[in-house]
């Protein structure tokens, strides 16, 4: 018998190239990883954080942190202008953080799916419709809008979620839209039509699950886009009000101090930068190793 | 100075891949001379449009090219550095590819990928250059060059991009033209104009001709001679009347059963095929590839390499175990 | 091409009205423009006198069509707060945040564009993970922290820049690394990506068996082709950059419309905000047309119909 090497068998090779691509991706692993963490901590802040986070004590103001050698480990973090301590600050920051991330992405999600789906798989006029209206929210400053109507509405974190979620439901319409087209235009749908399935049918059970590939995606990137957006509008302090602990706001209060108390700035910072590379991190992972050609 | 335009020895090309070392050519030997037409012949996979490449040296990185000697007009281009090969390339080598649709840049004209090849290789002033350029159309059969020269690939048909593609290797006068399928992806009819063009320039260029495909009307056309290739190894070899009256290796014998001849093959009667698969090439590989398809095959196939053997005539060769008088004449 | 133009010009046109609308609609939304005018201190009198000399009682769509066919001839409303022509106002700021966008934008392409190529030059190599590294964290780094650890750095322990005003180019070049390193990510990726696609065409392989040098088929070949969607990403990108200004100018204290923007909404004056909006919105109007048209016109598949 003509010999050779490799015994490749058909069924092993589809799991075989998963495991492959998963090894190879450390990056979503790091992310994934401090995902989770973040969230853990932000649903037991109550637990984890060693003080109240709106606790003043005005005779321990601007507390280094421990690793100062004026620091304590009373004060893990130190503390603000206000003596709060930092760390449970920064715990219950993540709430904030989080909860209008998923919050702000929810809603545009909702919103830009619905949209975005209607456009691909009617086409014609309402797809023109929504096209059009894509286009127009994406001509519209999102910084700009977001901030009056704040200022208009009044900032709080509800206000907060919603401009953003009806403002950031431009991608999700569009990646829905080219999904649903390609889908559309696949033979198993045009079966199921054919056999009779009404069009609301098709839609759930045909189109939806093999767009939920690329809705996993896009949502974590606006999670990560919301999250960016509430601290830098909280840092302009047209976003989550004082005395609310979000990591914004933490850098904004730092900010006039920024240069002898350092700390103030930097640790809501790292903590925004971490969490916002972990989530992108997490999303580019799942892209890759479900979809690697859909890159870019 | 010999008639010899090109010989290489021993050519392989192996590609690592995540399972294993492709093997993709085996020790291929070839030549051309002037005036003469090569036609490389097998069926998708079988290694040729790699043999054609690795001839040129454009290899994708990881392919990993090993030859025993490769001579250009009896001088060694074996070991050319990348600029030396550059030089080459396109001067006194020309390629023409399968698909005239996407070899062309399509942001650049027609006469500007023309005068960058010639400017590239000879010193010419950009008119002069747009004047051979367009004296080379019209010889490929292009009327209204001029315009020609001005005009966008988009906006040229397929049989006219192609003879573009063969006009663009003849700008220097090449001593060799390697033609990789250059007429499958076009019209029958485009076909064999092109074909017959490329008969006609090679008399008038004195050029070897390198013709790489899977039909054998081609091959019956336009040979000299032929090379069978099956699973990356050369298996017969030899002028194009031998090949045809007389095809000694298995494959290529089951290759003229596949044909139906006008006249001898019956209506309803089954056409000819070869049963089986090509084998995988990846790692080591012990006797004869095609010995699982082969009617022929004995336990002496598998074991150890297959040489290749002369037929009668000692301009034919082929890779078999069995002799040519054990050999059975097929009708 | 004349036809895609026309095409593409109706429907830029179409966009500006609709953002104009909303834009104008958007600020009547739960404020009273008559009380935003009036002042904290105003009676009801007064209020109700600013809102008939107004014309705020009026159905918002009739208040609409005014203010657009002022609007329309270059009247943009006076500042409540800065008491002088909105249009000049803007007019007079934006110099600043159009220095600041060009710069940035051109920052980012320097940036990102070698390193894309680089990178798809040599996929999985050192410098293609250097790139792409640089491209994630880019992503993830909020721009008012960067720009305040920019400050800290530079401007107080290395002194090498000062911290605000606009009055020296070295004034522009935090703001301008600030502005601009958000853009390089996506430019970078977008020309690794299109240069990837491109180096494996057929016509690139034709290239290189027609004996070009190796410089020749990357820049005059491959890039001109990839460089095409990087053209349009780097508009729509540059029209972002004017939102993007309101933060970075804020911090900088540099006069431009960004800064503007921050001062109006804090202090309620709608005419300027909506001014802004329109003025910001046509900009990225008007910046993706030419973008559209500078796309077609570099693909002669699309320019020679």
């Amino acid at each position: 018998m003509a010999t050779s090497d490799s015994q490749t068998s058909a069924p092993n090779k589809g799991f075989d190239l998963l495991r492959r691509r998963v090894r190879g991706h450390q990056g979503m692993i790091i992310g994934s990883v401090i995902v989770v963490s973040v969230l853990l901590i932000a649903l037991l802040a109550p637990l984890l954080a060693p003080h109240d986070p709106y606790q003043q004590d005005l005779l321990k103001r601007l507390v280094p942190p421990v690793w100062d050698s004026r620091g304590s480990w009373e004060h893990v973090l130190g503390t603000d202008h206000l003596g709060r301590d930092y760390l449970s600050r920064l715990i219950y920051g993540a709430r904030i953080s989080l909860l209008i991330g998923i919050g702000a992405a929810l809603i545009s999600g909702i919103i830009g799916t619905i949209m975005g789906v209607m456009a691909g798989y009617f086409g014609g006029r309402v797809d023109m419709i929504v096209t059009f209206m894509i286009t127009v929210r994406l001509s519209m400053p999102v910084v700009l809008v977001a901030l009056a109507v704040v200022a208009i509405v009044g900032g709080s974190l509800q206000v907060v979620i919603a401009v953003l979620g009806l403002l950031l439901w431009d991608r999700f319409a569009v990646v829905m839209r080219s999904s649903t087209l390609q889908i559309r235009s696949m033979d198993y749908v045009a079966a199921a039509r054919a056999v009779g399935c009404s069009t609301s049918r098709v839609l759930m059970t045909e189109v939806m699950p093999n767009v939920v590939n690329n809705l996993i995606v896009i949502t974590t990137i606006e999670i990560a886009h919301a999250i960016i957006l509430e601290a830098a509008l909280s840092f302009l302090g047209l976003g989550v009000q004082p005395p609310m602990p979000s990591w914004g706001l933490m850098v904004s209060e730092g900010k006039d101090m920024m240069l002898f108390e350092p700390w103030l700035i930097t640790i809501p910072g790292v903590a925004l930068f971490l969490l916002v590379l972990a989530i992108n991190l997490m999303g580019d992972g799942v892209r890759d190793i479900t979809a690697p050609e859909n890159r870019n | 100075m010999s008639n010899r335009v090109l010989s290489v020895e021993n050519l392989s090309v192996d590609i690592p891949l995540a399972d294993g070392v492709l093997h993709a050519v085996d020790n291929v030997t070839l030549h051309v001379d002037r005036g003469e037409t090569l036609c490389i012949v097998g069926e998708s996979g079988c290694g040729k449009s790699l043999t054609s490449l690795a001839l040129m040296d454009l290899l994708p990185k990881k392919a990993i090219r090993t030859i025993a000697s490769l001579d250009l007009n009896d001088a060694s281009i074996l070991n050319y550095s990348e600029k030396q090969m550059s030089d080459v390339r396109g001067n006194r080598m020309g390629m023409i590819f399968q698909e005239p649709m996407t070899s062309l840049n399509p942001a650049f004209t027609i006469g500007n990928q023309m005068v960058e090849t010639l400017r590239r290789h000879r010193k010419l002033s950009n008119a002069e250059a747009q004047d051979l350029a367009k004296q080379t159309l019209e010889k490929v059969g292009i009327t209204a060059a001029e315009q020609r020269l001005n005009q966008y690939p988009h906006q040229l048909s397929g049989g006219l991009r192609q003879r573009v593609m063969i006009a663009m290797t003849l700008l220097c006068e090449p001593e060799l033209i390697i033609a990789d399928e250059p007429t499958t992806a076009l019209d029958v009819t485009i076909q064999a104009q092109i074909l017959l063009l490329l008969q006609e320039l090679q008399a008038e260029y004195d050029m070897g001709l390198i013709l790489i495909t899977h039909d054998l009307g081609v091959v019956a056309r336009i040979a000299t001679r032929v090379a069978v290739m099956y699973a990356g190894q050369v298996v017969e070899q030899g002028t194009a009347e031998q090949i045809f009256e007389n095809p000694m290796h298995p494959y290529t014998r089951g290759l003229m059963r596949c044909i139906p001849v006008p006249g001898r093959t019956q209506p309803g009667e089954p056409l000819g095929s070869i049963p089986g698969m090509v084998p995988s090439l990846i790692g080591r590989f012990t006797g004869c590839r095609f010995a699982d398809r082969c009617d022929l095959v004995k336990d002496a196939c598998r074991k150890g390499d297959v040489p290749l053997r002369d037929a009668k005539g000692k301009t034919q060769g082929y890779r078999c175990v069995i002799e040519p008088r054990d050999m059975t004449k097929v009708a | 091409m004349i036809y895609y133009t026309l095409k593409r010009l109706g429907l830029a046109l179409l966009v500006a009205l609709t953002v104009s609308f909303i834009s104008f609609g958007l600020l009547y939304l739960s404020s009273d423009p008559a009380i935003a005018m009036a002042g904290e201190t105003a009676s009801d009198a007064d209020i109700e006198a600013i809102r008939k000399l107004y014309g705020f009682d009026r159905p918002i769509l009739v208040q609409y069509l005014d203010w657009l066919q002022r609007a329309l001839s270059g009247d943009l409303g006076k500042s409540y707060y800065f008491r002088t022509d909105v249009s000049a106002l803007i007019g007079e700021r934006l110099p600043t945040t159009m220095t600041l966008g060009v710069c940035a934008i051109t920052f980012a392409i320097v940036l990102s564009v070698p390193l894309g190529v680089a990178a798809a030059i040599r996929p999985n190599s050192l410098i293609d993970r250097l790139a792409l590294f640089l491209s994630v964290m880019g992503q993830a780094l909020p721009s008012f922290w960067f720009a305040l650890m920019l400050i800290v750095f530079l401007s107080v322990n290395l002194r090498l820049l000062p911290t605000s005003g606009s009055d020296t180019w070295l004034h522009f070049v935090m703001p301008t690394v600030v502005l601009g390193y958000y853009a390089a990510p996506a430019i970078m990726r977008l020309t690794r990506t299109g240069m990837l696609e491109v180096l494996s065409t057929d016509y690139i392989r034709t290239a290189r068996a027609k004996g070009l040098r190796p410089w020749v088929v990357l820049f005059k070949h491959a890039l001109r082709n990839a460089i095409i969607p990087v053209v349009s990403l780097a508009a729509v990108q540059f029209g972002f950059m004017l939102g993007g200004s309101i933060v970075v100018e804020t911090i900088f204290a540099l006069h431009g419309a960004g800064f503007l923007a921050w001062e109006s909404i804090t202090r309620n004056d709608l005419p300027t905000v909506q001014g802004l909006i329109l003025v910001f919105s046509l900009f990225y109007i008007v910046l993706t047309f030419f973008a559209d048209l500078l796309n077609a016109w570099l693909d002669p598949r699309i320019r020679i119909n």
